[in-house]
């Protein structure tokens, strides 16, 4: 997902947690949010300043692959819509932030640690923008997928999360649509735009599968996160969900999903679907996706030709509170 | 130069006649661009009518262990509340 393999740290079991954990453990299960002041293991702490910030850097990183389309965009209405979405995005990251610093790491700390490369984002935002169906397909699949694993941490444990949550899943749903509506656009099109949809609903569906994580099998970290209650769906339960949800919407488009062995199983009452690569998964999480370099180029330069303004705003405050 | 900013708490009003409510935090340099920074993140979609901002260093908080004593008093004055006392339901206007 937007946080994707997040490392809980040792794992202990139920039976080992002192005396103050397990009252901690009793008042989530009991469905008490937890609030900055009060105490927590050092471990939920640690994770949720890992998993907070990964989210927020998703958010951030995200509005590169998008952010390339705005000069570009077909009509002044398209332009307006894609504007106010990359700024929503920002927004998001802002939150997400702003949420992590109350566990008592700097925002110029979490920056730093994007910028080296030490704190990840989401797999999928290192895969190339290259047509404007892209833009189309993120909104309708990406903002999609980050819906599905949004809504229910809206009800997470830590309070100042869940409520970022839950100002982000409100605008989260504009996201989804106008994609949505750019691709009904581009399908009741030409041939030539509707094809162009396809190829990028071909390049767009795999990653976005990707997007929840490793199969629950192999998610190590996933049934600390889940008992913290700060993961609330495995990444399989998800994925299946996302699955279930999207395939009438392409068929609506008149877009074939690329994997022949999607089929719906009437036993499962779910979808089947083919094999995920996860060997391209764990390339792109290592960083050698097609953009991992690119974009974090793109944050550093942005970072660093914004000193100049950065540092005259200060000068500025200084000089007016020195009056 | 100090190069980080404060973290600021957001305020806004969201009509005319309620009270402010507390959105968020920022940071800012100071409060005028707080208050910008406040209108882009916290107010994108008609949200708000007035904003205000605060440092947060200047806030003085409750601690959560002073808890009972601050609000257990209040627990078992369930007299305070216009439900404790029944009411005949033949006489109006109460
Ligand atoms: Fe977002
Ligand atoms: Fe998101
Ligand atoms: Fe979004």
């Amino acid at each position: 997902m937007y946080a994707q393999m997040v490392d809980t740290g040792a794992r202990v079991a139920p039976g080992e947690l002192d005396e103050q954990e397990q009252r901690f453990q009793a008042r989530i299960d009991e469905g008490i949010r937890v609030e900055p002041q009060d105490w927590m293991p050092e471990r939920y702490r640690k994770t949720l300043i890992r998993q907070i910030s990964q989210h927020a850097h998703s958010e951030i990183v995200g509005q590169l692959p998008e952010g390339n389309w705005i000069t570009r965009a077909p009509s002044l209405k398209r332009k307006s819509i894609l504007l106010a979405k990359v700024q929503d995005e920002a927004g998001h990251g802002l939150y997400l932030y702003s949420a992590a610093e109350t566990l008592g790491v700097s925002r110029d700390q979490l920056v730093d640690e994007l910028h080296s490369g030490k704190a990840k984002y989401s797999s999928i935002f290192n895969y190339p923008t290259l047509t404007w169906a892209d833009v189309g397909t993120i909104g309708w699949l990406v903002d999609g997928a980050a819906i599905m694993n949004q809504v229910p941490l809206c009800r997470c444990s830590y309070g100042p999360y869940s409520r970022a949550m839950i100002r982000v899943c409100k605008e989260e749903a504009f996201h989804m649509r106008q994609g949505y509506d750019l691709l009904i656009s581009l399908c009741k099109g030409t041939p030539e735009q509707k094809q162009m949809a396809q190829d990028a609903l071909n390049r767009w569906w795999w990653p976005s599968l990707m997007m929840f994580g490793p199969p629950d099998a192999e998610s190590v970290h996933s049934q600390q996160s889940q008992a913290w209650k700060i993961k609330l769906f495995t990444n399989d339960e998800l994925r299946q969900k996302f699955v279930d949800q999207t395939v009438p919407q392409a068929e609506y488009l008149g877009l074939t999903i690329p994997d022949p062995k999607l089929q719906w199983n009437a036993e499962r009452g779910h979808h089947d679907f083919g094999e995920i690569d996860w060997d391209e998964f764990y390339n792109v999480v290592k960083g050698n996706g097609p953009c991992n370099r690119e974009r974090l180029a793109t944050r550093k330069k942005a970072w660093d030709d914004g000193e100049w303004f950065r540092e005259a705003l200060v000068a500025h405050a200084d000089k007016r509170a020195a009056q | 130069m100090n190069s980080t900013w404060p973290l600021w708490e957001i305020f806004i009003r969201s009509q005319h006649g309620l009270a402010h409510r507390h959105v968020g935090s920022l940071h800012a340099p100071d409060a005028a661009m707080a208050i910008n920074n406040a209108r882009d993140v916290y107010t994108r979609r008609n949200e708000g009518v007035s904003i205000w901002v605060m440092k947060s260093a200047d806030i003085t908080a409750s601690s959560p262990d002073d808890k009972a004593a601050l609000f257990d008093p209040a627990n078992n004055k369930v007299y305070r509340h216009p439900t404790f006392f029944p009411m005949p339901e033949d006489v109006k206007g109460l």
